[in-house]
């Protein structure tokens, strides 16, 4: 799958990271988990407060939500019978590409390859994490691969928080209740899961916030054009403390 | 370290305004609303694939909710329904017809005599609550069955007294479902909850349950089912008050 390094002037490298399947995979996934969040947003509008348990303790909600802004609703206004059918629409969506993309990283090794943290990896943990912290962002070499902040943050969000929306999503549904009744009294009712459903929104979308942060902060250019065109560039003779132009180059998050 | 130009920065600000106010546009759209509702569709087949007769989940005694909210309207203003009330409902008919070999009109001790089911169940609203109670109703198979419907019989309508701006020239509400659903275990025209007679909020004297289905399809205050091949013709042709005004028919999702 990979393609041999290309190389430019200056010290510097083209290397071949994002494949067409991911790249397709990753922007179509921003389209759905935009249109996803601001709809399943305007859903929580229609009755903006949350309970644990099999049924709803009106007197009692574990967390309200006085109103919801129309500005972070699809579509803006009050719209509940909109805001479900688009809400569902890029659900299918989410789920058939989601499955392309596991199946994808399975089978072309590009989960061992580029997200499965080595053991010397995880060791080092703690030290990758105060480096992180200081906004330092791995060069040269280093950041031919993901980072191992990186590559556990990618697992979590993908084999964690990614099917725990589609598993709390599902159990929402009285026809899914009837054809799976495991699902529920795992969950620990129907309206545990829609809180976890909740949950898990906000997790995704405080990955997705500190995700484009960090490419921000890494090099912008550098990191679009890679999840555009497939190639992302190093410096292989990395000059110590260079002017701040070059910060282009630098590692993703 | 500026990681990215300012002029750049207020540029990708901007894109990011504009992308998420097409957003707005795009959901407000016409035709793209007619794409996305196709998703009813594979929800609708998908599910009831998966599901086929299985049984909503059912509860214990100890589960049935104390602060059990009333969905829709809660006391209709229609003249008929106002002078059955003030009688104890002794003079109700329910009336049965249409596509059906034997139009029936059945008081309540009619169809208290009817096969009977008693079940707790869980009421999920389209808002996001949910409320569990105890519900003891008529077989609506059985009913059908002693009315015998035609072979050409597709759906049956559910028209009622109650209009939900609770008026007397509102609107009156109506539901429907497909023959399968009509004659799945769990669909009961329930007379009783909790152990007493249908409380007046809660649809009295006969409320449709629809356990695998969202509440605003179980019709409270039922004053005639209709036996039809297609709901075309009635309202404004999509299947119900709150599906006539953008909801999705297939509400099992």
């Amino acid at each position: 799958m990979t393609r041999p390094d290309r190389p430019l002037a200056l010290g510097r490298l083209e290397i071949w990271r994002h494949p067409l399947p991911v790249r397709v995979t990753h922007w179509v996934n921003v389209i759905c988990l935009v249109f996803l969040l601001m709809t399943g947003l305007q859903i929580l509008r229609a009755h903006p407060h949350l309970y644990w348990g099999l049924a709803s303790t009106f007197d009692d909600p574990w967390l309200s939500f006085g109103s919801i802004p129309g500005w972070l609703t699809l579509p803006g206004y009050r719209d509940l019978a909109t805001g479900r059918n688009w809400h569902f629409f890029f659900a299918w969506i989410f789920v058939a590409n989601g499955m392309i993309y596991l199946l994808y990283i399975l089978f072309s090794g590009r989960l061992a390859r580029m997200l499965e943290p080595s053991r010397a990896e995880l060791a080092h943990l703690p030290d990758s994490v105060v480096e992180h912290a200081r906004l330092k962002f791995p060069e040269g070499e280093a950041a031919r691969t993901y980072n191992v902040i990186q590559k556990l943050t990618y697992l979590i969000v993908l084999l964690i928080l990614l099917p725990m929306m589609l598993v709390t999503g599902l159990a929402m549904s009285p026809t899914m209740n009837a054809a799976i009744p495991e699902l529920l009294p795992i969950l620990g009712g129907r309206q545990s899961a829609r809180t976890l459903h909740f949950i898990a929104a906000m997790g995704i979308t405080t990955f997705a916030v500190v995700h484009v942060l960090l490419v921000f902060l890494s090099g912008p250019v550098n990191n679009l054009r890679a999840m555009i065109t497939g190639w992302y560039v190093i410096r292989t003779d990395p000059e110590p403390e260079t002017e701040e132009e070059t910060s282009d180059d630098r590692d993703p998050s | 370290m500026t990681a990215i130009r300012p002029d750049r920065r207020h540029l990708l600000l901007a894109g990011g305004a504009l992308a998420l106010s097409g957003c707005d546009r795009l959901v407000r759209n016409a035709e793209a609303q007619c794409t996305v509702k196709k998703a009813e569709q594979v929800s609708k087949r998908t599910q009831r694939a998966l599901a086929r007769d299985a049984l909503a989940p059912e509860y214990q005694e100890k589960d049935i909710s104390k602060d059990f909210r009333a969905n829709g309207s809660v006391d209709p203003a229609d003249a008929e329904y106002v002078a059955l009330k003030a009688n104890g409902f002794r003079d109700y008919r329910l009336i049965v017809d249409g596509l059906v070999e034997t139009p029936l009109a059945l008081s309540l001790t009619d169809l208290r005599r009817m096969p009977s089911r008693t079940q707790i169940t869980k009421h999920d609203c389209v808002e996001g609550w949910t409320s569990i109670g105890k519900w003891k109703g008529a077989r609506l198979s059985a009913v059908l069955d002693r009315a015998r419907l035609k072979p050409e019989a597709k759906y049956v309508v559910f028209h009622c007294f109650d209009a939900l701006d609770q008026t007397e020239e509102g609107d009156r509400y109506y539901e429907s479902i497909d023959i399968p659903e009509a004659y799945h275990e769990q669909s009961i025209l329930a007379y009783e909850m909790n152990d007493e007679i249908l409380p007046i909020k809660h649809g009295a004297p006969i409320r449709l349950r629809l356990e695998r289905q969202l509440g605003y399809k179980m019709a409270k205050y039922i004053k005639r089912i209709e036996a039809v091949e297609s709901f075309a013709h009635i309202g404004r042709g999509k299947g119900g008050y709150w599906e006539d005004r953008g909801y999705e028919w297939y509400a099992g999702i």
